[in-house]
């Protein structure tokens, strides 16, 4: 494989749902050890990129390479195979909550990985510990755990099995400005610990310049803006321009987001 | 004609809705096939479905024996047979109450909490998190489900049988004067092999049925709480009248002619 392979490359990508088009013909290019960051209001069509990407939903059209292979119509142990490459932090989290906590971090460990329980609950913790939760945390059920507690055990099983590409749904979304910018800093050090690839999306303008390298906007199903996270106060786009600065007037209405 | 515009639209959604649940049944059984097994899973699903239905499925059983002498004795007695009525209760009870019964009583027990638990994780996203971990949901969640149902809905028949003609025999003896012996020799000389396989049969049927529907529903709910009762009632309502409808195809397959 070729050094300059992108880790994820996008190309002319379409969804939609009956009459609505969401994604309609969307381009992404992102670097192997790159942090990209797509910002967008709701509704734009965020989680279905990253659902379209992870294999969840199968987009109309358009193709999806994960280290230069085409994955898009991909089945069986193949698909596994690419699977065992993603982490995600899911926007709720996504904890099972008939499991504990250690075993919703160890989950894929044990299953995708089939390693012993004893040996998947020390991996669990020493995860949970990256993540800042001690081993009396293990025992407990999501059920009993706060928001950015909750959050963090997402976070250590997204990283539970070292992926290579790293997936965070609106990772601050229902946090506190505090507790948001916890979960950034442990995002940032666990990305850059396990040299992956990572892909956020999110609406929290202070997230995405804290998370990412590089920012991409997603407007009416595609990418309008892509740049660096110091070019995006300075970007020439109208769209950008409202959206960053969280205006009211502009040419993104209400109606459309 | 604007009339049939409607009745078309509400037969091809019928249709669709027939494939969709044939193409998810079919998968479901594929998956119960093929490795790998999730043993622990199937422990924990044999548990709930039949361990704990045994009240229930127990308390339906006495009580209906106990009403079919009572019913079948005040009929008989107009015409002096009242000697029938352990062959009405034993073969009532196996060939037929003991299954549907048993099937009904399962179906608004486990189907609903089926339902229930799969449809909160769909919209929780914790269907989707199986995914990213590699696990696939119908493994996971619906094989195991469908292959305990299929086991133990027998097992809960086989217990309601005698629970079922037991009820029969106190009302018999101790209410309506029977001798012990000669009520318990006719219910044996009556009995036949095949009026209990049937009903172990109708039973292994209703246990496949009464899971599919409670999986179907919640692995297609929708829409938050809302969505979830609803998925929640309609599998108890497609699985009641499917046991019913089922009943009678057996019925005729094994009795018919």
């Amino acid at each position: 494989m070729s050094a300059t392979t992108p880790k994820i490359a996008l190309r002319d990508l379409k969804k939609r749902f009956g009459d609505k088009r969401v994604l309609t013909g969307l381009d992404l290019v992102v670097a192997p050890g790159e942090s990209i960051v797509v910002i967008g209001g709701s509704g734009t069509g965020k989680s279905v990129l990253i659902k379209c990407i992870m294999g969840l939903l199968q987009p109309d059209e358009g193709s999806i390479r994960i280290d230069g292979e085409e994955v898009v119509g991909m089945r069986g142990s193949e698909r596994e195979k690419v699977m065992r490459k993603f982490g995600m932090l899911f926007q709720s989290a996504g904890l099972f909550d008939s499991l504990t906590v250690w075993e919703n971090v160890a989950f894929g460990l044990i299953q995708a990985q089939g390693m012993a329980r004893d040996e998947a609950k020390a991996v669990a913790h020493e995860k949970m510990a990256q993540v800042g939760l001690g081993e009396e945390v293990g025992a407990l059920s999501p059920a009993e755990l706060s928001g950015g507690m909750k959050k963090r055990v997402g976070l250590a099983r997204a990283i539970a099995t070292d992926p290579e590409i790293i997936f965070f749904d609106e990772p601050t979304t229902g946090l506190d400005p505090i507790m948001g910018d916890i979960i950034n800093d442990l995002i940032i050090d666990c990305v850059k610990e396990l040299g992956a690839t990572a892909l956020t999306i999110t609406h929290d303008m202070a997230s995405a310049r804290k998370i990412g390298d590089r920012i991409a906007m997603l407007f009416g199903g595609e990418i309008i803006w892509d740049g660096t996270v110091d070019e995006v106060d300075r970007a020439d786009n109208p769209y950008v321009e409202q959206f960053i600065n969280g205006l009211a007037e502009g040419p993104i209405q209400a109606a459309t987001a | 004609m604007p009339v049939l515009a409607p009745i078309g639209r509400v037969f091809l959604a019928f249709l669709a809705a027939t494939g969709r649940l044939g193409t998810f049944a079919m998968t479901g059984v594929s998956h119960c096939a093929r490795p790998p097994f999730f043993p622990r899973l199937i422990g924990h699903q044999m548990v709930e479905i039949g361990y704990f239905s045994l009240p229930v499925v127990g308390m339906t059983a006495i009580f209906t024996g106990m009403v079919l002498a009572l019913q079948s004795y005040t009929g008989f007695a107009r015409f002096n047979a009242e000697s029938a009525i352990a062959a009405v209760v034993v073969l009532s009870i196996t060939r037929e109450l003991g299954p549907v019964l048993a099937g009904l009583m399962v179906a608004g027990r486990i189907g609903a909490a089926m339902a229930a638990e799969i449809g909160t994780m769909r919209v929780t996203e914790q269907i989707d998190a199986l995914t990213t971990l590699s696990t696939n949901p119908f493994k996971y969640l619906v094989a195991p489900r469908l292959i305990a149902a299929v086991a133990m809905l027998p097992c809960l028949v086989v217990f309601a049988d005698i629970i079922g003609v037991f009820g029969g025999y106190l009302i018999s003896v101790y209410k309506l004067g029977f001798n012990p012996n000669t009520y318990l020799k006719l219910t044996w000389d009556f009995l036949e092999p095949l009026d209990v396989i049937s009903g172990l049969v109708k039973a292994a049927v209703f246990g496949f049925l009464v899971a599919l529907m409670g999986c179907y529903h919640g692995y297609h709910s929708k829409g938050g709480a809302q969505g979830v009762g609803l998925a929640t009632t309609n599998a108890v309502v497609s699985a009641s009248i499917l046991i019913l409808a089922f009943n009678y195809i057996i019925t005729a397959l094994f009795f018919g002619t």
